[in-house]
Order: C-alpha cells, then sequence, then structure tokens
C-alpha cells in the first residue's frame, strides 16, 4: 500500500469525513442506542425507564418463543442458502455449456436480483396464494392440500423458494465466474483421464470451484439472515402461529408492534454480534482463500 | 505400443477457415514424432485432433489401427502432457498420479505398483503426498510426465511441455524425455515451436506451415537438405541466408535457381588469393558474440541480410567490408516456388 503525505494537515479529515459521519449517523449511533435499550426496561406507557442490567438478555435467551426463532432462523438460512445455491451451480454449469446467446441468456439470468425483496415476495405470494394463486389453484387440483395460510411447514417452502429465488442471480453470477476461472486444460486432462460427465464435475470441477462455493455460502448466510425481512413480511407476516418468525422478524415485531423495546434491543445486540462473527469469519478465511497455482 | 496414421485429417473453422489442410502422416511404433513450426501453423490443432480434444473435420485418425475420429479422448489410448502441465489442484501428486488408473477400475495394488514404479523412474518419490503448488516447474512436469506414464498408454502427446521452464532446466528434462521415451518405447508425438528441442528429440520431424506439411524426416535430413526456403530457414539457428543468384564463375546453377541458401556456418572469408568460385561482398553491420564463437550480420551490396559463423572470438569490426565465399556443395538451391532443385 502506498502511502500519500499531504502537505495540508486539515484537507485529509476533511475528504474522511463524510464517511466517518456515515458510519456514525447510521451505525454507531443506532448500534450505541440498541445497546443502551438492552439494559432498560420500559414501562408501559414509555413514561420512564429503568435500568435492568442483563435481565432482557437472560429473558428472551430462556424465552421458548424466542428459541424457537432461531431454530426458524437456522432452517430457514440453510434452506435458503442450499438451494439457491444448488439451483444456481445447475444454472452455471448449464450456462457453460450453451454456445449460442450467451450474453442474452446469462442477462436474463440476472434479472431477478433487480427486484426488491418485499416485490419478489408479492410475486410468489400471488402465484401461491390459496384464494388467488395461479399455482395454489394447480396444486389444490392436483390433490395437495395447500394452505400456506394454515399450514407452517408450507408457509416456511413458500419464503424458503421465494428468498431463494431472489438469490439465485448473484450466485449464479458467482458460479459462472468461478467456473470460467477453472483452465481448460484441467478439463482436457481430466477427460483424457477417463472423466466425463457428473464424475468430472464431482471430482474435479465442484472441488475447484471450493472457494466460490464457501464465499457464497457465508454472503447467502448473512443474506437469509438479514435481509429476507421484506419477502417475510409480504408472504406470510411470520405466519402462521410464528412458523416463519425469523429472529429479524422477531426484532421488529416485539420492538415496533409490541412494543417491547428492552427486549427488541437485546434481540437486535445478538443480531449484531452474530453479524460481527459472520463478518469476521468471512474476512479470516473467505478473503484469504486458496489460489491455485 | 502402437503405430498412429493420418490420413488426409483436415480441421475447418466455420465455413471457410481452414486450419488443417490435409494431412498424410504415418508414425511408426515406439517412434517420436516432433511436429515444429510457426505459431498458428496448426501443429497444437493437430495434435489435439489426435487426442480427440479437437473434433476431425475430415480425413481418419488410426491409433493402433484402430479408427479413432469419434471415440471420446479417454477411448483413445493416449496421454498427454501439456504445456501448463495441468495437474488437478486440489489433489496430492500420488491422486494426481492415481486419478486416470482410479477412473479406468484399476485394481488397487496395480494402482500402487504403477505410482512406485513411476516416481521411482521419474524422481518424484518424495513429493507423493505433496499439493502441486507445493512444488516448482520443473518437479510439476515431472508429475505431468508421471500422469502419463502410469497409464501405460498407447502413445504419449506432447503438447509444448517444456515452454514453460527456465533454459536450463528444458535442456534438462528435454535429455530426460528423450531418455524415458526410449526405454519406454512408447510412440510419441512431440508438439514445439522451438526448433532445437525438434532436432535434438525427434526420430523424425515433421515441419508444418500453414496447416499443411512442408517436409518430414530426420532431424540430418531436414537441416542438411530442407525441401523449402520455409523448412531451410525454419531449422538451423542462425538460419539460413536466402541470397539472389548473382554467383560468379564457377557455379553451375540450374537456370531456374531462384534462391540460393548458405548455412552460416557454411560461409568463410574468402582468401584473396583465391580465384573463382562464389563471391559475395558483405559491409558488416554487428557481431553477436555467443561464446564459443561469434555470428556476423552482414549487408549485401544489394540491401540483404547476412549471417556467417566466425569460431572463436571474431576481430572483425563493425563497418568492415569482406568478401566471403563457400564450398561448392554447400548451397542450397531453390526455385522460384521455394521448392528445392536436387540433389
Amino acid at each position: 500500500m502506498q502511502s500519500t503525505v499531504f502537505p495540508n494537515k486539515i484537507l485529509p479529515y476533511f475528504l474522511v469525513a463524510p464517511q466517518i459521519v456515515l458510519t456514525v449517523v447510521f451505525f454507531f449511533w443506532p448500534a450505541s442506542q440498541a445497546l443502551y435499550q438492552s439494559a432498560m426496561r420500559e414501562d408501559p406507557f414509555g413514561l420512564q425507564s429503568t435500568f435492568v442490567g442483563l435481565a432482557n438478555f437472560t429473558t428472551i435467551l430462556s424465552d421458548a418463543n424466542y428459541l424457537h426463532a432461531l431454530r426458524v432462523t437456522v432452517v430457514f438460512s440453510v434452506a435458503t442458502a442450499l438451494l439457491s445455491m444448488g439451483i444456481a451451480l445447475l444454472l452455471a454449469t448449464a450456462a457453460d455449456l450453451v454456445v449460442r446467446g450467451k450474453g442474452f441468456y446469462r442477462t436474463m439470468m440476472i434479472i431477478p436480483y433487480a427486484v426488491a425483496p418485499a416485490v419478489a415476495g408479492m410475486l410468489w405470494l400471488f402465484m401461491f396464494n390459496p384464494a388467488m394463486g395461479t399455482f395454489a389453484y394447480i396444486l389444490r387440483r392436483n390433490g395437495i392440500a395447500w394452505d400456506p395460510l394454515l399450514n407452517g411447514d408450507q408457509a416456511m417452502a413458500l419464503v424458503v423458494v421465494a428468498a431463494a429465488w431472489k438469490q439465485i442471480s448473484y450466485n449464479f453470477l458467482f458460479f459462472v465466474a468461478g467456473l470460467q476461472a477453472i483452465p481448460k486444460s484441467l478439463l482436457e486432462a481430466a477427460s483424457i483421464d477417463g472423466a466425463r460427465g457428473s464424475r468430472r464435475f464431482w471430482t474435479i470441477v465442484f472441488p475447484l470451484l471450493a472457494p466460490t462455493t464457501f464465499f457464497l455460502l457465508v454472503v447467502n448466510t448473512v443474506y437469509a439472515f438479514f435481509d429476507t425481512f421484506g419477502i417475510i413480511h409480504s408472504v406470510t407476516g411470520g405466519g402462521p402461529a410464528k412458523a416463519t418468525e425469523t429472529l429479524v422478524y422477531k426484532v421488529y415485531n416485539d420492538g415496533f408492534v409490541n412494543l417491547n423495546l428492552g427486549s427488541s434491543a437485546a434481540q437486535s445486540v445478538i443480531l449484531m454480534v452474530i453479524v460481527i462473527a459472520l463478518t469476521a469469519f468471512q474476512f479470516r478465511f473467505v478473503e484469504r482463500r486458496v489460489h491455485y497455482a | 505400443m502402437a503405430t498412429i496414421e493420418l490420413k488426409d485429417v483436415r480441421k475447418t473453422y466455420g465455413t471457410n477457415i481452414e486450419a488443417i489442410k490435409g494431412v498424410s502422416l504415418d508414425i511408426q511404433d515406439g517412434e517420436m514424432i516432433v511436429l515444429v513450426g510457426p505459431s498458428g501453423c496448426g501443429k497444437s490443432t493437430l495434435l489435439r485432433m489426435v487426442a480427440g480434444l479437437e473434433s476431425i473435420t475430415g480425413g481418419d485418425v488410426t491409433i493402433a489401427g484402430r479408427r479413432v475420429n469419434n471415440l471420446e479422448p479417454s477411448e483413445r489410448d493416449i496421454a498427454m502432457v501439456f504445456q501448463n502441465y495441468a495437474l488437478y489442484p486440489h489433489m496430492t501428486v500420488r491422486q494426481n498420479l492415481a486419478y486416470g488408473l482410479k477412473n479406468r477400475n484399476t485394481p488397487k495394488d496395480e494402482i500402487d505398483r504403477r505410482i512406485t514404479e513411476a516416481a521411482r523412474a521419474l524422481e518424484i518419490e518424495q513429493f507423493l503426498e505433496r499439493k502441486p503448488r507445493q512444488l516448482s516447474g520443473g518437479q510439476r512436469q515431472r508429475v505431468a510426465m508421471g500422469r502419463a506414464i502410469v497409464r501405460k498408454p498407447a502413445a504419449f502427446l506432447f503438447d509444448e511441455p517444456l515452454s514453460n521452464l527456465d533454459a536450463k532446466l528444458r535442456v534438462q528434462m528435454r535429455v530426460e524425455i528423450r531418455r524415458l521415451q526410449r526405454s519406454l518405447e512408447t510412440t510419441s508425438i512431440y508438439v514445439t515451436h522451438d526448433q532445437m528441442e525438434a532436432m535434438t528429440l525427434a526420430d523424425r520431424l515433421v515441419v508444418l506451415n500453414a496447416g499443411r506439411i512442408e517436409q518430414v524426416g530426420t532431424p540430418i535430413e531436414l537441416y542438411e537438405k530442407p525441401a523449402t526456403t520455409f523448412v531451410a530457414t525454419f531449422i538451423g539457428s542462425p538460419s539460413m541466408n536466402l541470397i539472389k543468384p548473382t554467383g560468379g564463375p564457377n557455379t553451375n546453377w540450374p537456370s531456374d535457381t531462384a534462391t540460393v541458401g548458405i548455412r552460416p556456418e557454411d560461409l568463410v572469408i574468402a582468401d584473396t588469393s583465391s580465384a573463382g568460385g562464389f563471391r559475395v561482398k558483405v559491409q558488416v553491420m554487428a557481431v553477436e558474440l555467443v561464446g564459443a564463437e561469434s555470428y556476423v550480420h552482414g549487408m549485401t551490396e544489394d540491401g540483404g541480410t547476412i549471417v556467417f559463423r566466425v569460431p572463436g572470438r571474431s576481430v572483425i569490426a563493425i563497418g568492415e567490408t569482406l568478401e566471403l565465399t563457400a564450398l561448392p556443395d554447400r548451397f542450397h538451391l531453390f526455385d522460384a516456388d521455394g521448392r528445392r532443385l536436387s540433389p
């Protein structure tokens, strides 16, 4: 890294000021507020708050509802990450075989990424809404009792599919780039060595994609944890019976709907810790990913 | 152990771009054939067609008497050594060597036996548990060779295997490849753009130019009797001088001689006393000292350039004018189409 010495003593601070201001206003301030709130208990009328120490944390960590939300989040995240990465990998390997119109195909694949989460949720909701959804109608006509408004598993499946669908484009792009980075001569050597089709994929291509896969796994987990509020809010609203209430959704519900500010703040502090851990994990292992000579 | 036959092999890209324009070649069992030519002449394409990595547009490729045009690379019983080694980076050296055998369901003890054997022959035994990235270029090259050897294929195909190595290692590996190929007696096709490598490795050389074979023969045949001006200038370093036939007296060249070729080592500075024979006057432009000998670059009176060799350190000064001559049997005569006139 090249270090530049500014002759002016004040200018450098002006140059970094916008970034610092943004970070302070949008991260440090709310984060410190969350920390402060997480140690306080608000009275029901919002007139005064009392310091309760770690009571909020002990309450939520022994709360069955919170642990349920944690379980829901893990199931939701793992399912979303695996589904979207699996489909993206399938499409990327297929795109590798496309000869004509490769560019067009790839461009079309990227479009879902431009759709806002809430809109993506609405699209899937309309398709699978038991009252008016086309696919819901087809499912029911084929003897499947489709009703995500009553059946928690079906609701979960619906939000997972909607959340995964939106992330496929992103994963697809990375997998395409990863596939292109594999030297062609390796695949040729493998085909001379008698490996074709799925065998070649699992013994050569997939291991060489490992850095990409690992990176995407972290990114997708973070996405499923934190960026899927819009989808869940528009599709199920966390229901039925909290079957799709993830941690982030519970923060929103407890804080802004039920106005239990102390508990909500404590939950967001826990989420913050998870984000920091995931980011550190990513920097530690993904940024320094294996380079093949 | 196999012969390889190419019969009027053609490769066309799109509708009208011909990369290989009808190549026919018979390769004997155990022979080391080197395909040599400038970049873009189609030598790698031809090799890849034999390997099955490129489709064959026309003609037939036969390996061990079996037409392989429509067979997969793995079904052709060949092994290939790539320029960038193409080792599987996520596997250890042992796994790299075993991969091709495993895919063919070779019994485990047989795989182990062959790996031990190949590792000993290539002196890579101590690297077997390492990953390719922990090896140097030369060691990787050995592993790449090992991967070919363990398979015991009908033929080895080498695609410029030494071009990523430094000069010293290249010479060393060249000798080693030759030794291995001799001892294994496996039919081999070796592609290179380096004429030095070609000369030293080949049983027979195939000079390719623009998708066509210019000449096939032993290195000495090609060196002493190049069939065309292309081969004449391509084989030998520095390359052969081509000049217009402006011979003096006593040069009884055929009337259709359009070009005269003389190798740099066949030119000598003319003794002022000796009369007659071929003479050419050059002005010295540059002198290159390469160690045991020097190469003098000169310009003829009609503006052509001539290179000739002087043993030891040259005392020739730049700007000096010299008269050169050569023995009568040292000339290569070519007609207007660049074809050799007998002998």
